[in-house]
């Protein structure tokens, strides 16, 4: 009776908002994590692997908010499951990479923003889908109302004869910034969470210069994804492999040239007034190939690597998500590729249609896809480099 | 019966760390091996897929061990916990070889890592390995499988054909796999509860205090090839109730509990036996130096039962175990909960309580808090058990690995009347009992079954090479 007194309080005050995010009941997936890091605290073997074990030493024991940070610090290399003595078929089926993931798997529809729109995460694939289709339609449509027909005498790569500079930037402006917004809304939440709530370190909201420099370096070098002695992770078995590595870095690397590209046309844009389409040999187009480059070999990497992948370490339910998202990167830089090709021809409209297609469809599922587990690993990332330079308040024996 | 003529120069029996070292160096030599491991792939690697570390001698920093552990002060540590019951060339021996090897196991795949968060005392004697043991093993069969070492697994091997000292075959099942020379790494006893029965025997309150012994490592080593050897006549060293035994857990599983059953709180307050009577010093030593008698200590109480009593002072100042422990907010409500006499127990608590001289409380050092009056002592880190949550973790001896086995030398190979075999060599917890006689100490294991089974391995080679020349003289001569 007393219990159902407490539950009630509890509900009342949750519903008011009173309620510590940390007071929250654990879910399923977060029981599950919790259980496993007991054992894992209690043996330690892998510390020397990544930064989810040494900091789950920092703590006794796991609540909500240290479930989500560690979930999002783990990189799912899969070496502590290789290396574990308590994995299945042992009784404690200690599998961590996979309970993280499902939980990682919660956290982004938890912190998604709006709340409402976490639901698609859930079904990513047909999401994933749908916006594609959506987005092809709309600029093929689009092409045709403008200009008639697909089909067109060559026009020397100016596409904004097909579709006007000012229409791109207000049909791509709103919502690049809505995905910004969404996504930053996202892992403040997030942020807020695991620096304030935690059972452990509960003042680590403070940034220190160094501290977000080991963070970025950590980012951009893809750290965790080393083993811990540089050898790489593990793919389909227990042996060592870069090539997730690489493939992951072509793949980001080549993103983020083709975001170069992007900006440096803006500012040819707008700052030198200078007109697209540029020459093959101009600095956007030269980004822009080596980024589509880079996003052609790196998600076809990463879907090689995504399908050989140990099944057991992997949350299989995630798998629409992640070949979603590889998806669609390929075919933004495929199609892109394509139109600077093929860019003095008649086939421009429907090129760059299709092309547009595939980026605003990107753009549109950045905040509820797999483009989110880089916000929120950078995050966990960063909270890990701030905690680590706190001494800690435990004094185990043998320290 | 089939045999297997495979013109095998080594066959391998176990899958441990000593079998692999064993068949690798073999493998370097130019042998063509054969490992035959008795458990399934998911399982194997023994005892050995439980370990963290490596004991090494080494006379300046190295990569992860600090300061210098010299060969004397290695030696003088062994010769400490054995009490003298340990072979000053073997050991020696061992202790040399760990000096060297870490490189030889690097390039097998093997990666080091600092020692880990909670055992900082180790980290200038024991080299950690990345992962602990099971990823040491994955190097190892990985390493092992890319030099073309054929690997069987659930292979046990249920006897073995001598003649005349010198082994002729292996037999499995049905299958008489036959070879030049044989290396028998299969561990020792400690998964065969009979045999545990049988040397452990009843006590005085009619017990058979085995059958509450809990094994930390894998459940395939039922010692069969220790037990044919033996009745071959094979010269066998240690005592078969001599082990590697520590107070753990009493929910751990009954197989595979490793290390993380451990409960690591017994200095930092009392143990009781089921009659809520205390009945050694738990503050004799640092925690590390003491945990491998408890095992021993627990066995001898009635029931194989104790439970270590602490207070909220305790928490956080120790390896957290796996399971939870029982929680009062008094000590006779925690009395109940751990199925004591509630009047036993707090008189126990209440004359250890008043015994306690407190000082500098100091987990850090050999501090000066400690009892006076009470028997046993508490003679450090003694503090009265007066603050509310109030835990006790239940305990039972949990076994690692059995002493008894071959008696060999440096050759390691296996004696028959003394005189030594010329093609059958022993490692690993199969001759580990000729260095530990009794006690441990970390990660000697390590370092025995990596020093005897790289040097039966070449040996093993050896012996078969030998034999080439032997058998293409006689195909001459007939």
């Amino acid at each position: 009776m007393q219990q159902l007194e407490a539950l009630t309080q509890e509900a009342a005050a949750l519903a008011r908002g009173e309620l510590a995010f940390s007071a929250l009941p654990l879910t399923a997936n977060e029981q599950e994590v919790a259980r496993q890091l007991q054992i894992c605290n209690a043996c330690r073997y892998c510390e020397g692997f990544c930064a989810v074990f040494p900091a789950m030493t920092r703590r006794l024991e796991f609540g909500k908010a240290d479930i989500h940070y560690l979930a999002n610090l783990c990189h799912n290399c899969g070496a502590c499951y290789h290396a574990c003595q308590y994995a299945p078929p042992h009784e404690f089926a200690v599998n961590v990479p996979q309970s993280m993931a499902q939980v990682r798997a919660q956290t982004y529809a938890d912190y998604a923003w709006p709340k409402a729109l976490g639901a698609l995460y859930k079904r990513n694939g047909l999401t994933v889908a749908l916006a594609l289709a959506g987005g092809l339609a709309l600029f093929l449509v689009l092409a045709v109302m403008i200009q008639g027909s697909l089909l067109h005498a060559p026009l020397a790569g100016n596409f904004y004869a097909i579709f006007p500079h000012n229409l791109l930037v207000s049909m791509f402006l709103p919502i690049f910034s809505f995905v910004v917004l969404a996504l930053a809304l996202g892992v403040r939440q997030f942020w807020k969470n695991v620096t304030t709530q935690g059972v452990a370190n509960q003042h680590t909201g403070q940034i220190s210069s160094s501290a977000a420099v080991e963070a970025s370096t950590d980012v951009l070098k893809l750290k965790y994804l080393g083993g811990g002695h540089g050898e790489g992770c593990n793919n389909e078995d227990d042996a060592w492999t870069l090539w997730r590595k690489r493939a992951h870095h072509a793949t980001f690397y080549g993103f983020m040239l083709c975001f170069a590209s992007t900006s440096v046309a803006t500012v040819y844009h707008y700052v030198f007034k200078w007109q697209a389409p540029y020459a093959l040999t101009s600095l956007p187009v030269l980004l822009g190939t080596l980024g589509g480059i880079g996003l052609l070999i790196g998600p076809a990497g990463l879907l090689w690597l995504n399908l050989r992948r140990d099944p057991n370490t992997a949350d299989l339910t995630q798998k629409p998500m992640d070949l979603g998202f590889i998806a669609l990167l390929f075919l933004t830089s495929l199609t892109g590729l394509a139109l600077m090709l093929w860019r003095d021809t008649s086939f421009l409209a429907l090129l760059l249609a299709v092309h547009l297609g595939v980026v605003m469809s990107l753009f549109v599922t950045l905040p509820y896809g797999k483009f989110a587990h880089g916000i929120f690993r950078s995050a966990a990332l960063l909270k890990w480099a701030i905690e680590k330079r706190l001494p800690t308040n435990l004094k185990l024996g043998g320290d | 019966m089939v045999t297997v003529s495979t013109m095998l120069d080594v066959l391998i029996i176990g899958g441990g760390n000593a079998a692999l070292c064993a068949a690798l160096m073999a493998r370097e030599a130019g042998a063509s091996v054969l490992v035959l491991e008795a458990a399934p792939k998911l399982w194997r690697g023994g005892n050995s897929a439980h370990t963290r570390n490596l004991r090494c001698m080494h006379d300046a920093p190295q990569d992860v061990l600090t300061e210098a552990y010299p060969e004397e002060e290695f030696w003088q540590d062994l010769l400490k916990v054995t009490g003298g019951q340990t072979n000053e060339e073997m050991a020696r021996l061992a202790i040399r070889e760990s000096s060297h090897c870490r490189d030889w196991m690097r390039k097998h795949g093997v990666h080091f890592q600092s020692s880990l968060s909670g055992t900082l005392h180790l980290s200038r004697t024991n080299a950690f390995f990345m992962g602990g043991g099971k990823a040491l093993m994955n190097a190892y069969y990985r390493s092992a499988e890319k030099l073309g070492v054929q690997i069987r697994y659930e292979s046990p091997v249920d006897r073995l054909e001598i003649e005349n000292g010198q082994f002729v075959a292996a037999h499995v099942g049905n299958e008489r796999i036959t070879a030049k020379a044989c290396v028998v790494a299969s561990g020792g006893f400690e998964s065969n509860r009979e045999w545990l029965r049988e040397a452990w025997g009843q006590n005085e309150l009619g017990e058979w205090p085995s059958d509450n012994f809990a094994i930390r490592g894998t459940r395939f080593n039922m010692g069969v090839l220790l037990k044919d050897l033996i009745a071959q006549g094979a010269d066998t060293i240690g005592d078969p109730t001599q082990s590697h035994s520590v107070a753990i857990d009493a929910r751990a599983p009954l197989y595979d509990g490793g290390i993380c059953t451990r409960v690591d709180c017994v200095s930092l307050g009392v143990v009781v036996n089921k009659n809520a009577q205390r009945f050694y010093d738990e503050g004799e030593d640092f925690w590390p130096k003491r945990y491998a008698i408890w095992g021993r200590l627990v066995a001898h109480q009635p029931g194989q039962i104790a439970h270590s009593i602490i207070d909220a002072k305790a928490v956080g100042r120790f390896m957290p175990p796996v399971f939870a422990g029982e929680k009062a907010d008094s000590l006779p409500e925690l009395a109940q909960k751990l199925g004591l006499d509630v009047d036993a127990f707090m008189k126990t608590i209440s004359d250890y309580n008043a015994a306690c001289q407190v000082g500098t409380f100091d987990h850090a050092v050999l501090d000066d808090c400690h009892t006076d009056g009470i028997s046993p002592v508490k003679t450090h880190w003694a503090r009265p058990i007066d603050t509310a949550p109030f835990y006790g973790y239940t305990l039972k001896p949990g076994i690692t690995f059995t002493y008894l086995g071959m008696k060999v030398g440096e050759s390691t190979a296996v004696r028959f009347g003394g005189v030594e075999s010329t093609n059958l060599f022993a490692a690993g917890e199969m001759m580990a009992g000729n260095v530990l006689g009794k006690g441990y100490t970390a990660g000697v294991g390590m370092t025995i079954g990596t020093a005897f089974g790289r040097l039966a391995g070449v040996n093993a080679a050896s012996a078969a090479m030998k034999n080439i020349v032997n058998l293409e003289g006689a195909d001459a001569t007939t």
